[in-house]
């Protein structure tokens, strides 16, 4: 088992490009603004002094490999600038934000999971027949409602109607955060579940007519042990790399739901700071957002390699 | 009694263990008539013994082996007969109580185990999955069982071959894996489909080797369908000839093979090669085997059997015996093989 996994620390080491290339992307971001980026963020009304202040502040008037190299070092310092609007340290605001957002996305993705395996199951044993088409039908429907809409409409339904759930935030205790976190979780599983059946449910088919679990039929398995020992799993392996790539739009829309539901995690920090143009905090963020999908690419490789065994990616043939 | 009794005298008055009447497989229409597959088969194995079924590819030997095993594929079901198991119906036979008899009563082997067996599960943990369901082992018991089920097999090193996935062993132990896996709860019936086609000529003859010997250990009745005469002949004590959906002769091996009675078998036997005799020339069956849908109205064989009269293309000739447990499903069988001695 652990052999297979040899190929961790190499793609590891394969990432550290790809993080530089996000540094470089993250830094000149501040550049791409047309003029002086001071004066952009001060706006049309700004003295000629402040312009002055800003940019002396900022570093703008340096060269721009310098301006680079100040900002890797300071990176390397854990040091991501100091924000604008806040008047702290990027990072804390980064780091306090952080445990919310990976607690929602952890948790849709257990939701989407909890709705996605029974309706896969539930759809295959019978393609075409009443409940796979059914299933169909949610799946269309999950996937044509816009998050923020449905957001809205559970805020609607259940906390403001049924009084079942808060409206917002996020609560002080664990517990709390689970029952606060309800609502925004199940808004991004209704998003990200349709794609999720989609796979499952065409690769519980294939495994479903496959040879082996003609075999299993054969030893007496049958329903839910069937289902268990020899269909979830195979079938779970091509779906595991559509949850990993899905799993980088998600965090594109949890920025929003976190607006819905005003959660104080890493896309409301995103947002505010957009608005109000702190630019050191929205690099912090996207800083945080890429190596994130870059480390949930490594991840899925992981489970990937743990499902079939197949597969081996430390060798260079099956690379 | 147009049922083909098994070889001899012994087993036809024995009771039978499985018993096929009259079994029609097919595509069940709407509107129309339905697509028949299998038509008419009737067949006895007692206890024991070992039958073998040989036929070409679409003959429908497989269908009818896996109408046993309720592993018809989909669309196709069991349009009319009866499959008698131990005395009770299987065609019918509510899921839940068909799935007990599988594993602990009657077992299956598979083509090809590269796709029969589970790429992701342990073949030990794949052995020991039938004994801890049906005889209720713990995990532990139905580990060393698998490792003591894979020794019996001839599997080197059962031990730590038992920790590894299908991919990193070589077909014939893969084989033995799924043999190791049908016997592991001692069936009384074994059911093998094509067990050894997809290995070559030696593998092919110790796995059949260990096929014969964990069946006579256990009295375990092997239902044997291949296209390989030879397999038949090594394995079988009595056999089935299939040519398009129906059985064309029946008989003990020796009986069938030495004196066939139809023109069929007397054609495959010809056009297989023969060790025994390098010198003799090969003579193949002119022709294709009808399709399933297009199959003519008399005897399936007639367009391509030399001895064809009017009546073979307007009628279905019936089994009929002409040996005690020798039958044949030809009209003309009498005037083809006539100064043969029976």
């Amino acid at each position: 088992m652990l052999h297979r996994l040899s190929f961790v620390p190499g793609r590891l080491l394969q990432s550290v490009p790809v993080a530089f290339g996000v540094t470089l992307l993250v830094f000149f971001l501040a550049h791409l603004l047309p003029g002086n980026a001071a004066l952009a963020l001060l706006g049309q009304r700004a003295t000629p002094e402040s312009v002055a202040a800003l940019t002396e502040q900022l570093g703008l008037n340096k060269p721009l490999w310098e301006q680079y190299l100040l900002f890797l070092k300071q990176l390397g310092q854990g040091n991501l600038g100091t924000s604008l609007t806040y008047q702290s340290p990027v990072t804390g605001l980064v780091l306090g934000a952080i445990p919310v957002t990976l607690t929602l996305l952890a948790y849709a993705l257990v939701l989407s999971l909890a709705i996605s395996i029974p309706l896969s199951a539930l759809a295959s044993f019978r393609p075409g027949g009443g409940r796979d088409l059914g299933v169909r039908a949610f799946t269309l429907l999950g996937q044509g409602m816009p998050q923020f809409w449905v957001g809205i409409m559970l805020i609607l339904l259940l906390a403001v109607g049924l009084r079942t759930f808060p409206v917002g935030g996020y609560g002080e205790t664990a517990g709390e955060h689970l029952y606060f976190l309800f609502l925004p979780s199940l808004t991004l599983a209704i998003a990200m579940s349709p794609t999720i059946i989609r796979s499952l449910r065409s690769s519980m088919i294939t495994v479903l007519e496959s040879d082996y679990v003609g075999t299993a039929k054969s030893k007496g398995a049958s329903g839910v042990s069937l289902l268990t020992g020899h269909v979830l799993r195979n079938a779970a392996i091509p779906t595991v790399s559509v949850i990993g790539v899905n799993l980088g739009y998600l965090v594109g829309g949890s920025l929003v739901i976190e607006r819905v539901f005003a959660l104080p995690g890493l896309g409301s920090l995103m947002i505010n700071s957009i608005f109000t143009r702190d630019f050191p905090t929205v690099q912090g963020v996207t800083l945080f957002v890429a190596l994130f999908v870059v480390v949930v690419g490594i991840l899925t490789d992981v489970i990937y390699t743990i499902l079939d065994p197949r597969v081996d990616l430390g060798r260079a043939s099956s690379a | 009694m147009r049922t083909s009794s098994a070889a001899g005298t012994a087993a036809s008055t024995a009771l039978s263990l499985l018993r096929v009447t009259d079994l029609r497989i097919g595509i069940r229409r709407r509107r129309g008539d339905d697509t028949v597959i299998v038509d008419d088969v009737s067949f006895d194995i007692a206890a024991g013994q070992r039958f073998g079924v040989v036929g070409e590819s679409g003959s429908g030997k497989s269908l009818t082996l896996r109408a046993v095993a309720d592993l018809l594929p989909k669309g196709v079901e069991v349009l009319s007969g009866s499959i008698l198991y131990d005395g009770r119906e299987l065609v019918g036979m509510p899921g839940a109580e068909r799935r007990r008899l599988m594993g602990p009563e009657i077992a299956m082997i598979f083509q090809e185990p590269m796709t029969a067996l589970n790429p992701v599960v342990r073949v030990g943990d794949q052995i020991a999955e039938g004994p801890r369901r049906h005889l209720g082992l713990s995990k532990r018991t139905a580990h060393s069982l698998a490792v003591e089920m894979m020794a019996k097999t001839g599997i080197p090193d059962p031990e730590r071959r038992s920790r590894a996935y299908a991919h990193e062993l070589s077909g014939g132990l893969r084989q033995r894996i799924m043999i190791a896996m049908a016997v592991s709860c001692s069936p009384r019936l074994l059911l093998c489909d094509e067990p050894t086609t997809a290995l070559d000529v030696t593998v092919q003859h110790q796995v059949l080797r260990v096929l014969e010997d964990l069946c006579a250990d256990t009295g375990t009745a092997l239902a044997f369908v291949t296209h390989d005469l030879a397999v038949v002949n090594q394995t079988c004590t009595s056999m089935a000839v299939m040519y398009s959906g129906r059985i064309a002769e029946s008989g003990s091996v020796v009986e069938v093979l030495s004196n066939p009675r139809h023109p069929y078998t007397r054609g495959l036997l010809d056009s297989a090669p023969d060790f025994d005799q390098p010198e003799r020339q090969l003579i193949p069956i002119a022709g294709f085997p009808p399709s399933v849908t297009g199959r003519p109205v008399g005897c399936a064989f007639a367009p391509r059997c030399p001895f064809a009269v009017e009546r073979c293309r307007t009628a279905v000739p019936p089994r009929e015996e002409i040996t005690p447990g020798h039958d044949t499903a030809c009209f003309e069988s009498e005037r083809i093989f006539a100064g043969v001695p029976a």
